[in-house]
Parts: C-alpha cells; sequence; structure tokens
C-alpha cells in the first residue's frame, strides 16, 4: 500500500476495518463524529454491523452483547461519552469478553469543550469503571501509530479477553498526515470457543459479571489480575528519541510527545543533552523502563495535556532518584513546542531538588506568567 | 527543512481547502505533512484556518506558534499572525481585505489583490487559489505543477468543471509575484 493523506478519525476506523471489526455500535460526539460518520458508510457496504444507538450507554451495552457472541466489536466516543458507558465498561471487564474502545479526548470536566485534551489519562488508566479490573490502554501519537495500534488493539483484546482502549486527543482525530493503511484481514471464521450464539451439539457457555458467592469472585478476580501481570510483563511498548547520552529527558505521550519531539530537536540543535520518553501503552505502563531511565540522567520533564495525571505514574517509577519537573497545558490548550523548548533550557541548567508536590506549585507559576503574556 | 504555513481567513474562503491541496501536493511531491484545523463550533462568517506542515523528516508537532509562512485571507488574520511570524517568513496579504500593510520589516509582504482578480476572473470563490499560487512564486515550497495535478485529484467530483479556473487563479496569483519582483 502506497502513503496516503488520512484524516485522523477516518483513518482510525478504516484502521478497524481492515482489522476485522464485525460490529461499529455508537453515539456522535465532537471530535470523535467523523469515526461514527465513516463507519455509517463503510460498515453495511461490507455487511458488517453499524448502529447508531439512542445513547452512550446504549452503543457500549451493543458492543458488550456482540462481544460475548464471539464478534470484534467497538465504540468511538469522547469524554462524556465514555463517562456514561463505565458502567458497562466494568461488565465487559468483569465477563472478560474482549472490546476496544476509542476515546477522542477532548477538554473537561463536565460538558468542557471539544477542544484537544488529555484529561481522561486517569479515567482510562485506572479502568473508567467500578471494581478490580485493569485495561489495555494505547496512545499513539501520530495517524500512522493510531493505525497500528488499532489493529493491535483487536488482537490484545482477543489474547487476553480484555477491553482495550486508544486514547488520541482531538488533535489526531481532526488533523490529516502521510500515513499507510494495512491490507485487509479475513474476517474470523469461528467464533472463540467460550462465545455465546447458540449451543447447538455442545454444552453451553455462560458468559456473566455475577459472581454472588465471595470466594468465586475473588477467584474471579485472582484470575484477572494474574492476566494482567502477564500483559504488564508482555506488552509494555514505548518510543524513545536522542536518550544515550541524555542529561535530561522528557516524558510525555501522544500528541503532546510529538509536540515535546519538536522541542527536543531544537533543543539538541543548541547542544543540550536532552531526549524523550514516550509511552505507547499508558497502561502497562513502562514503570521498569523509566525507572531504569532515571538512573541515567539528571532531571527528568513530564510533559501533559492535563495537571499531571501520568505524572504520578513516572514519580512513582522514577521513585525520589532524580529531580521531576512538570509542565502541562490544560483545558483543551495543545502546547507550541517553544513552551516546551524554554522548559527544557530551564531544567538544563538548575541542580535545584525539588520537594514533593513543589512541581506543580511552580509549574503554575510559569503557567500563569505565560497565560498573563497572551501565550 | 521543515516548513510551517498558515491560511487564514474568514469561513467560506477556501482557508481549509487551500491548505489540503498542498498537503496533498506535499504528499505527492514525497514529503512528509501534516494538516490541522482549527476546529470548533464555527461557522460562515467566522475564522477558518489551518496549518500545514511540510517536512522532509518525520514531523513533530503539527502546530507552530511561529510560522514561516501565512497566507492571511483577511485582517484579523494579519493582525493575529504579523507579530508571531518567524523572521524572515513571508506574509501574502489578500489586499482586497486588508487596508494596511505589516509594520515589521524582517518578514517579507506581498500584497495581492485576491479578491478583485477571483472577480475578474469570475468567481470571488478562487482568491484562496491566487494566493496560493502567489505562494508558490514567492518562496520555494513546491513546484506549481506539482500542487495542480493535487487540485486536479482532489477537487470534488461536483467542482470538476472549475478546474481551468482554479488553474488560472494560481497563474495569475503566481505572474502577479513575478511582476512584482521583476518592477
Amino acid at each position: 500500500m502506497a502513503k496516503e493523506l488520512l484524516k485522523g478519525n477516518e483513518a482510525f476506523a478504516e484502521a478497524a476495518v481492515r482489522a476485522g471489526v464485525e460490529g461499529f455500535f455508537g453515539y456522535p460526539i465532537t471530535p470523535a463524529s467523523e469515526f461514527l460518520e465513516y463507519m455509517a458508510k463503510r460498515m453495511p457496504a461490507l455487511g458488517r454491523a453499524f448502529l447508531q444507538a439512542e445513547s452512550e450507554i446504549a452503543a457500549i451495552h451493543m458492543v458488550y452483547g456482540a462481544a460475548c457472541a464471539g464478534k470484534r466489536a467497538l465504540t468511538a466516543t469522547s469524554g462524556p461519552g465514555l463517562s456514561l458507558m463505565s458502567e458497562a465498561l466494568s461488565y465487559i471487564a468483569g465477563t472478560e469478553v474482549p472490546a476496544v474502545v476509542v476515546n477522542v479526548m477532548r477538554g473537561g470536566p463536565g460538558l468542557g469543550n471539544i477542544a484537544p485534551s488529555q484529561s481522561d489519562y486517569n479515567q482510562m488508566v485506572k479502568g473508567g469503571g467500578h471494581g478490580d479490573y485493569f485495561p489495555i490502554v494505547l496512545a499513539p501519537a501520530t495517524v500512522q501509530e493510531a493505525i497500528d495500534y488499532i489493529t493491535l488493539a483487536f488482537d490484545l483484546a482477543d489474547k487476553y479477553r480484555s477491553l482495550v482502549f486508544i486514547v488520541v486527543d482531538g488533535n489526531l482525530g481532526q488533523m490529516m498526515e502521510s500515513a499507510e493503511l494495512p491490507p485487509m484481514r479475513e474476517l474470523r471464521k469461528e467464533p472463540p470457543e467460550w462465545a455465546v450464539y447458540g449451543a447447538k451439539d455442545r454444552d453451553p457457555n455462560i458468559l456473566t459479571s455475577i459472581y454472588i458467592d465471595p470466594p468465586d469472585e475473588e477467584i474471579t478476580n485472582i484470575r484477572l489480575l494474574k492476566r494482567w501481570m502477564e500483559i504488564e510483563k508482555n506488552e509494555v511498548r514505548y518510543k524513545e528519541y536522542d536518550l544515550d547520552d541524555a542529561e535530561v529527558a522528557v516524558v510525555s505521550f501522544g500528541v503532546a510527545g510529538r509536540v515535546c519531539s519538536s522541542a527536543v530537536k531544537t533543543a539538541r540543535e543548541e547542544g543540550i543533552k536532552v531526549g524523550l520518553f514516550r509511552p505507547i501503552t499508558v497502561a502497562p505502563f513502562p514503570f521498569k523502563q523509566i525507572e531504569a531511565l532515571s538512573k541515567r540522567v539528571k532531571r527528568i520533564l513530564v510533559v501533559e495535556m492535563n495537571t499531571g495525571q501520568m505524572l504520578d505514574d513516572v514519580k512513582r517509577a522514577v521513585g525520589g532518584r532524580v529531580p521531576v519537573e512538570f509542565y502541562g497545558r490544560i483545558g483543551g490548550v495543545t502546547p507550541f513546542p517553544d513552551e516546551i523548548l524554554d522548559e527544557i533550557r530551564r531544567i538544563n541548567e538548575s541542580e535545584d531538588a525539588i520537594e514533593d508536590g513543589m512541581e506543580k506549585v511552580q509549574w503554575l507559576e510559569r503557567l500563569e506568567e505565560r497565560i498573563a503574556r497572551g501565550e | 527543512m521543515e516548513k510551517s504555513i498558515i491560511v487564514s481567513g474568514f469561513g467560506g474562503q477556501g482557508t481549509l481547502f487551500a491548505g489540503q491541496v498542498l498537503a496533498y501536493a506535499a504528499l505527492d511531491a514525497g514529503k512528509y505533512v501534516t494538516w490541522i484545523p482549527s476546529y470548533g463550533p464555527e461557522m460562515r462568517g467566522g475564522t477558518a484556518r489551518c496549518t500545514v506542515t511540510i517536512s522532509d523528516e518525520e514531523i513533530g508537532s503539527p502546530l507552530t506558534r511561529n510560522p514561516a509562512i501565512v497566507l492571511a485571507m483577511n485582517l484579523p488574520s494579519l493582525d493575529k499572525y504579523e507579530p508571531l511570524m518567524q523572521p524572515g517568513g513571508l506574509m501574502l496579504a489578500n489586499a482586497s481585505l486588508i487596508n494596511r500593510k505589516m509594520d515589521r520589516s524582517d518578514v517579507r509582504g506581498i500584497y495581492i489583490p485576491a479578491a478583485r482578480m477571483a472577480e475578474e476572473i469570475g468567481n470571488p470563490r478562487l482568491a484562496n487559489m491566487i494566493m496560493v499560487g502567489a505562494m508558490l512564486a514567492a518562496e520555494e515550497v513546491l513546484p506549481l505543477d506539482v500542487v495542480k495535478e493535487a487540485l486536479e485529484n482532489h477537487l470534488p467530483e461536483r467542482h470538476k468543471k472549475t478546474l481551468p479556473m482554479n488553474f488560472q487563479a494560481m497563474d495569475q496569483g503566481a505572474a502577479f509575484v513575478k511582476d512584482a519582483i521583476a518592477a
């Protein structure tokens, strides 16, 4: 396949089609709506299921039902829709059926706005719903990565009978970028052996998230946790830039991460020994890799489009070994590379220790100065 | 080499499409490219702009605070981007709607009566393509024929009959700049 100029949401949808999704159920919400619009045309043309539900709650329950029947199912939404879906997400996890959910994140909380944001980090990596469960969360930064990781998401969902979230922000959903789509896969011929689709000539399968007797639920929870430990062992993914001789490491995911890559490039031209670590799986989080990184560098800067949600995970990995600083833009504002470059220059000169929690106090002072300058 | 271009104007002036034509052409020319709109609850007459980044390498940030090239289709766009432009940058101003020159002397300004020229060709909506033609003549971004080919390949079917007029608009924009440089 040759490279094409692809619009984010449409490319994600086509990637899901080619990965073999058999049912799309959704409800429109900016900045994810083009995903649904694309599927409305594409899925029926292929003889696959498309349904615009009456609400996000209905849509995710349709995904749940299709998944129980052994079909590859998907929905795409944004923060407010995701919140509505929380209950069913927990049921999907409790029932141990695979499903893929794309969250094109926007500014919040509440109705917020439709501008790009990463403020659903905690909601996504912690699962979104109630109970002890662990979703896989993939955070691509380019249209190409999103295409590649949506394909992977279905495979991981099947392999671990797990919920897989793809988190992108509105920038990636709305932008066009040169990328290459994979070839169309054949649809699965046989449903998975656990699926419920009629039990002619075999014993019935039972799928449920109810374990009335606590010891049964305990065993279920142990099974889920052990499966997660396997995922943590096998599925951590990340990308590194210019880290070999780096003294300062930037840690950032998604579009914020690619903004940082521009700043790192310029800083390198200025002779600053800086590199970028970009987690692709934000769950399972690359704790070990960041721990190792913190043994090689003098200082770490975390950059996010939220108030420092991944920061807590990075600090846990660093364990106080080196100072961890923070920079973020919030409320639907995307940082420009020059802001990150300023931070890298400042940090490169700094040798001050930072008391736990002060990284946010100091960031807010710098951010408010920047906002006062009209930036 | 990486160039960031902002096309900015009122909704309905074809700014997003002009940016897309450049993006398609950049892809055809074998470059890395991103196109990103300012999206929001907007309508005709509101602001519409996009950022196109064209590069020989993989692109980091799809957005820039300091563009190299700005196609300002209206006065608010010139006002907004004049102070932000990279030194040595290129500002193309739609002089039919912009009644002032830039104060900055470290940015090249080209003032082209794009709306009036478009009306003379017979369609005021061609102003965007006049601006694109002018830009391509003023700065080595992409070859004009590659951009024309991209337009031919990506103009919606219902607009295909306007292709000759679009080409004419690009040519006249380019000719205006060449004359201005020669003068």
